[in-house]
C-alpha cells in the first residue's frame, strides 16, 4: 500500500515539479489561449463579412440578372466566397494549419501567425454559414418594415437584422468556439508547443502517462466549462425580449 | 406645385413575378386628404399594387409620382420617398429585439436627425394617442395582436408620413381586437391623412372611404364614392364579389 502511494507521488513529482514542468504546461495553457482567442476573432470578423455578402446575394440577385457594376461585383464576392467555404469546410485544419506553416510561411517558419491565420480562416468558414442561417432566419417582414420606414440596406442590417440574428445564433457560435478551443490541440504540427503539445512532450520524457494526459484532458474541460457559463450568461441577458 | 396636383399618381403599372402577371396596367390617382381603399378577391393583385406604391415591390413597367417625382426611376434615392410613405402591415412586423419605445424613435433619430429626448417626447405623445403610453417600456411580445398594430401604426406616424399605406391591417388579429385598430384608422382619416387601404372590412370602406377601388386579376374593374359603389355595383364581376362578402 504504502508502495502505492509513493509510487503515485513519484510520478505526481516527474510530471508537475521536475525541471518546472508545471511551468511548461502553464506556457502551453498559454499559447492554446492565444491561438484561440486571435483565431475566434479574425473568424467572427471574417464570418459575420462572408455571412454579409452571400445573404445579400441571396436576398438580392439570386435568380435575378446583373445591372450594375455593383452587381456584377457583389457577384464575383459572393464567388469568392462560397469557394473560400468549401475549400476551408472541405479539407482538415491540420492540413491547412501545415499548408500555412511548410508553404504560405516557408520562408519565417512563424508558427504562431501561422496557427492564428489557419485556425481564424478554419473558423470564419464556419461562422459564415452560422450567421448566414441567421440572417436568412429573419422574417422578411423585418426587413420590409425597416425599409418602409426608409432605413437604406445597410442601416436595416445594422439596426434591425444583424442584432435579431446574433441572438439567434448565439448558441451555434458558443458551440463553434468550444469546437475551436479544441481544434487548437494540433498546434504541435508546426513546433508550437500549446497544451497538448506539452502534455504529450512531459508523457515521452517521463514515461508516465496518467498524469500529464488527465491534466491536460482537465484543463481543455475546464476551458469548455469556463466558456459554457460566460455563453449562457451572455443568452440571459440578451434574452430580454423575449418574454 | 398646385393644390389640385394628385399626391400619388399611377401610370399603367404592370408586376409581373417570373410568367406570372400580377398587376396588367393600373391607374389611379389618390390626392390629398383621400382615403382610397382597395378592395378586392385574396390573388387579384391588391397586395402587390399597394406595396409597389412604396416600392416593396419593384414595378415591371408603369410609373408612380409621388409628390411630382417619379419614384420608379432608378435614379432616385427611394428612401428618400419612404420617409414620407408610412406603411402598415397585416403581421406587425414591430422590432421585436426593441422596446415599443425605441421601435418608434429608431427612425426618427437615425433618419430625421431628431435628439433622442425630441424624438421620445413625440413617441409618447403618439403612444398616447392610441391609449398605449403605459407600454413604452415593453417589448412587442407582451403586447396583444391589436397593441401590436396600433403600435406599428403609430411607428409609422412617428416619421411625419405625407401617405400612410394599410396592407390589410386586421386581417392577421382576433375579431375581438379589430375594432380598436379601426378605430385609430378613423381617427387618423378624421384627422385629414391621406390613406391607401387594402382590407376586407367593408364597413369600414363604407364609412372612411372617400373612393372605393375594386381590384380583379391585376386591373381595377370598378371605382368611386363609396355609396354608389356598394349601393350600385356595375361590373359583374364586382356584384359576385360583393355578393360573397357583405
Amino acid at each position: 500500500m504504502e508502495d502505492f502511494f509513493s509510487e503515485i507521488a513519484q510520478s505526481f513529482e516527474k510530471t508537475f515539479i521536475t525541471d518546472d514542468r508545471w511551468l511548461q504546461i502553464l506556457n502551453g495553457l498559454w499559447v492554446t489561449i492565444q491561438i484561440t482567442i486571435v483565431a475566434a476573432i479574425i473568424g467572427l470578423v471574417l464570418g459575420f463579412l462572408i455571412a454579409i455578402v452571400r445573404s445579400t446575394y441571396d436576398m438580392q440577385l439570386m435568380g435575378r440578372k446583373c445591372k450594375s457594376a455593383g452587381d456584377w461585383l457583389l457577384k464575383i464576392l459572393n464567388f469568392i466566397c462560397n469557394l473560400y467555404i468549401t475549400v476551408i469546410r472541405g479539407t482538415p485544419v491540420v492540413i491547412q494549419l501545415m499548408i500555412m506553416y511548410f508553404i504560405v510561411f516557408a520562408s519565417s517558419r512563424n508558427g504562431i501567425i501561422a496557427a492564428f491565420i489557419s485556425f481564424g480562416l478554419n473558423s470564419g468558414a464556419y461562422v459564415a454559414e452560422i450567421v448566414r442561417s441567421g440572417i436568412m432566419s429573419i422574417d422578411r417582414g423585418q426587413f420590409e418594415a425597416s425599409r418602409s420606414i426608409g432605413f437604406d440596406y445597410k442601416r436595416t442590417m445594422l439596426y434591425i437584422i444583424v442584432p435579431q440574428a446574433f441572438k439567434n445564433i448565439l448558441p451555434a457560435l458558443g458551440n463553434e468556439f468550444i469546437v475551436l478551443v479544441k481544434e487548437t490541440s494540433v498546434a504541435g504540427y508546426v513546433a508550437l508547443q500549446d497544451l497538448t503539445y506539452v502534455g504529450n512532450l512531459i508523457r515521452s520524457r517521463t514515461y508516465e502517462a496518467f498524469f500529464p494526459l488527465i491534466t491536460v484532458a482537465v484543463i481543455y474541460l475546464i476551458i469548455v466549462l469556463i466558456l459554457s457559463f460566460l455563453l449562457k450568461k451572455l443568452e440571459r441577458r440578451l434574452r430580454n425580449s423575449d418574454h | 406645385m398646385t393644390t389640385d396636383k394628385a399626391l400619388i399618381k399611377v401610370n399603367n403599372l404592370e408586376k409581373s413575378f417570373g410568367d406570372l402577371k400580377v398587376l396588367k396596367g393600373i391607374n389611379a390617382e389618390i390626392n390629398k386628404g383621400d382615403v382610397m381603399v382597395v378592395i378586392g378577391a385574396s390573388g387579384s393583385g391588391k397586395s402587390t399594387f399597394l406595396r409597389c406604391l412604396n416600392l416593396l415591390e419593384e414595378p415591371t413597367s408603369g410609373q408612380i409620382i409621388f409628390e411630382g417625382v417619379d419614384i420608379t426611376d432608378s435614379k432616385v434615392d427611394i428612401n428618400m420617398h419612404r420617409r414620407k410613405m408610412g406603411m402598415v402591415f397585416q403581421q406587425f412586423n414591430l422590432f421585436p429585439h426593441l422596446t415599443v419605445l425605441r421601435n418608434l424613435t429608431l427612425g426618427p433619430t437615425k433618419l430625421l436627425g431628431k435628439s433622442s429626448a425630441e424624438a421620445e417626447k413625440d413617441a409618447m405623445k403618439l403612444l398616447e394617442r392610441v391609449g398605449l403610453q403605459d407600454k413604452a417600456q415593453s417589448y412587442p411580445s407582451q403586447l396583444s395582436g391589436g397593441q401590436k398594430q396600433r403600435v406599428a401604426i403609430v411607428r409609422a406616424l412617428a416619421m411625419n408620413p405625407d401617405v400612410m399605406l394599410f396592407d390589410e391591417p386586421t386581417s392577421a388579429l382576433d375579431p375581438e381586437m379589430v375594432g380598436e385598430v379601426l378605430e385609430v384608422m378613423k381617427q387618423l382619416a378624421k384627422a385629414g391623412m391621406t390613406m391607401v387601404v387594402v382590407t376586407h372590412e367593408m364597413g369600414f370602406a363604407r364609412e372612411v372611404g372617400t373612393n372605393v377601388v375594386f381590384v380583379d386579376e391585376g386591373v381595377i374593374v370598378e371605382q368611386g364614392a363609396p355609396n354608389e359603389f356598394f349601393e350600385n355595383p356595375k361590373h359583374p364581376r364586382l356584384k359576385d364579389f360583393l355578393s360573397k362578402v357583405l
